[in-house]
């Protein structure tokens, strides 16, 4: 067998013979073009975190969902939108007319609805209706979720197009933009919708908690390769389809759930890139090279 | 009453403050239009706060504020610890913000902006910086940015809070350079200062502040050894007892 064709088999026949094997890959690929670009923006806030609190507010919306429709697309993404916007929009105001900081804020009002959310499922479903919840299915998207995740990224992506300069000069120069223009709390809270919209279409694929994996960890590779906005944007998302990919044939040849193993692609690659990576890679700043002329 | 030239201030028994605690208390005066002012004064004066509500971004607690500019016509430049200078920003994207009451959210900036910017950052010392980023700018060039974003804002009323804080005296006086170009293009300028020696040399008019208006006038009868002591001992901290307030608003 020639190496190419060795290569064939493993790379490609995964998808040539297992319709549910291309779905998975288009699904993520999906989320990918989404989500990556969100996760540069968090990531340069110093809100990495924050992904991780708001997958967690959305927890309790996809569970009273659930209860109310069992496993209904529709029930537990409107659940899981309205539980993350009423989170995100609780917090903003707290941070507001209280003394509060944002991070407080949110962290007390996830919290309130995580707990919440782990007693709506333990009310009805079994411990494995929570893993689904928490770990999604990738392998299992039907038509309506994969339309349900491009659309989600086609708004994003339009959005974030509309929010693009409101968004940037907030993150530099947030008292700048406030002397110049009032959309400074359209685009703040514009964004955390977008983070909301991202993960709920997430975990329906990578479960509430990976799908914060799939927009975050890309973006912190990406830091090791660009030093504009617009290059790191486009590695992340580079590297998250990257990751799509190999995690979904990883998991097929090796037998391991395969939302995980994308995750785990992802985190290979940002060791990678934090070792090897053309800005502050490790190696590049051990090499002895001698310094500039000027 | 006269009507108000555009670019003056009136300030009508203006009290500032946080939490009802006044910062700044019962000040009354005037920046005339095309006038250049050091606001001067111990830490914890009510400097800053003076500065950010003429700005429009703190509502007075008693008293009123009258601009004679629109908001669009003002530039607010603040003390340099809001910024990120770790953002992935080029210093020609930085400073072609200064275009967003032209251009807002989603047009682009012409040609001729374009020659704009170039020739702002020539007068700040830093022409052919455009694409270096932000996070590669020493403190000095990073204020030298931010006055180069003044110019492209081209606004009737400066405000610049403690420009000069931390770099060095070349920088220093090349920014002044500019300030007094912009004063001899007759825009109001309103700066906060600390080192009296600068003020004495080329503010034409100071306002000293201890919370209270000590002085405000002609620099030279303002920063007088009287004034300055009287300014000093004024200062005190918040008293969480105190009583509310009795002067007549």
């Amino acid at each position: 067998m020639t190496g190419f064709s060795y290569l064939y088999d493993l790379l490609i026949t995964p998808f040539t013979d297992f319709a549910f094997m291309r779905r998975a890959l288009v699904g993520s690929i999906a989320l990918s073009i989404g989500a990556c670009p969100i996760g540069v923006f968090l990531m340069l806030r110093r809100m990495s975190l924050v992904g991780d609190a708001m997958a967690h507010a959305i927890l309790p919306g996809a569970a009273l969902g659930y209860l109310f429709a069992g496993l209904s697309l529709g029930f537990m993404t409107a659940g899981g939108l309205i539980a993350g916007f009423v989170v995100a929009l609780l917090a903003g105001l707290v941070t507001r007319v209280t003394i509060l900081k944002e991070d407080a804020a949110l962290a007390s009002f996830y919290l309130i609805s995580l707990a919440g959310g782990v007693v709506l499922v333990s009310l009805r479903g079994s411990n494995v209706d929570l893993l689904h919840v928490l770990f999604g299915s990738v392998l299992a998207l039907d038509d309506i979720t994969l339309l349900l995740l491009a659309a989600s990224t086609t708004v994003s992506l339009l959005a974030l197009a509309v929010l693009f300069r409101p968004l940037v000069l907030e993150c530099v120069d947030p008292l700048f933009l406030r002397t110049v223009s009032q959309s400074g709390s359209v685009s703040h809270f514009g964004f955390l919708a977008l983070v909301v919209l991202n993960l709920v279409a997430g975990f329906h694929a990578l479960g509430t908690l990976l799908s914060v994996g799939l927009m975050m960890v890309p973006a912190f590779a990406a830091r090791f390769w660009s030093a504009t906005l617009d290059g790191m944007i486009l590695i992340a998302t580079l590297i998250g389809m990257v990751s799509s990919g190999l995690g979904i044939v990883i998991s097929y040849h090796a037998g391991t759930p395969t939302g995980p193993t994308i995750i785990l692609s992802a985190g290979g690659l940002y060791l990678l890139s934090i070792l090897f990576g053309r800005r502050n890679g490790l190696i590049l700043r051990l090499l002895p090279r001698k310094h500039l002329a000027a | 009453m006269t009507i108000p030239r555009a670019g003056s201030v009136q300030l009508d028994d203006v009290t500032l403050g946080y939490d009802r605690h006044p910062a700044v208390h019962h000040v009354s005066g005037c920046f005339k239009a095309g006038s250049l002012t050091a606001v001067i004064g111990p830490n914890g004066a009510g400097k800053s706060t003076l500065l950010k509500a003429i700005a429009g971004m703190l509502r007075p607690l008693s008293g009123t504020i009258a601009r004679a500019s629109e908001t669009s016509r003002l530039a607010y430049l603040p003390q340099l610890a809001e910024l990120d200078r770790d953002f992935p920003i080029s210093v020609e994207d930085l400073v072609g913000t200064g275009f967003w009451r032209k251009i807002g959210p989603f047009r682009r900036y012409g040609r001729e902006d374009r020659l704009l910017i170039d020739e702002a950052l020539e007068k700040v010392g830093l022409a052919g910086f455009n694409k270096r980023m932000l996070g590669t700018l020493s403190g000095g060039q990073l204020q030298r940015v931010l006055f180069a974003r003044l110019m492209v804002q081209d606004a009737e009323m400066i405000l610049i809070d403690e420009p000069f804080a931390a770099i060095d005296t070349k920088t220093v006086s090349d920014l002044m350079g500019l300030v007094r170009h912009w004063h001899g293009e007759g825009r109001t300028i309103i700066a906060v200062l600390h080192d009296m020696g600068l003020v004495a040399e080329f503010f034409p008019d100071s306002l000293l502040l201890a919370r209270e208006c000590v002085a405000w006038g002609a620099t030279s009868h303002v920063l007088t050894p009287d004034h300055l002591a009287k300014a000093r001992s004024m200062i005190e901290a918040n008293d969480p007892h105190a009583d509310e307030c009795e002067r007549a608003a």
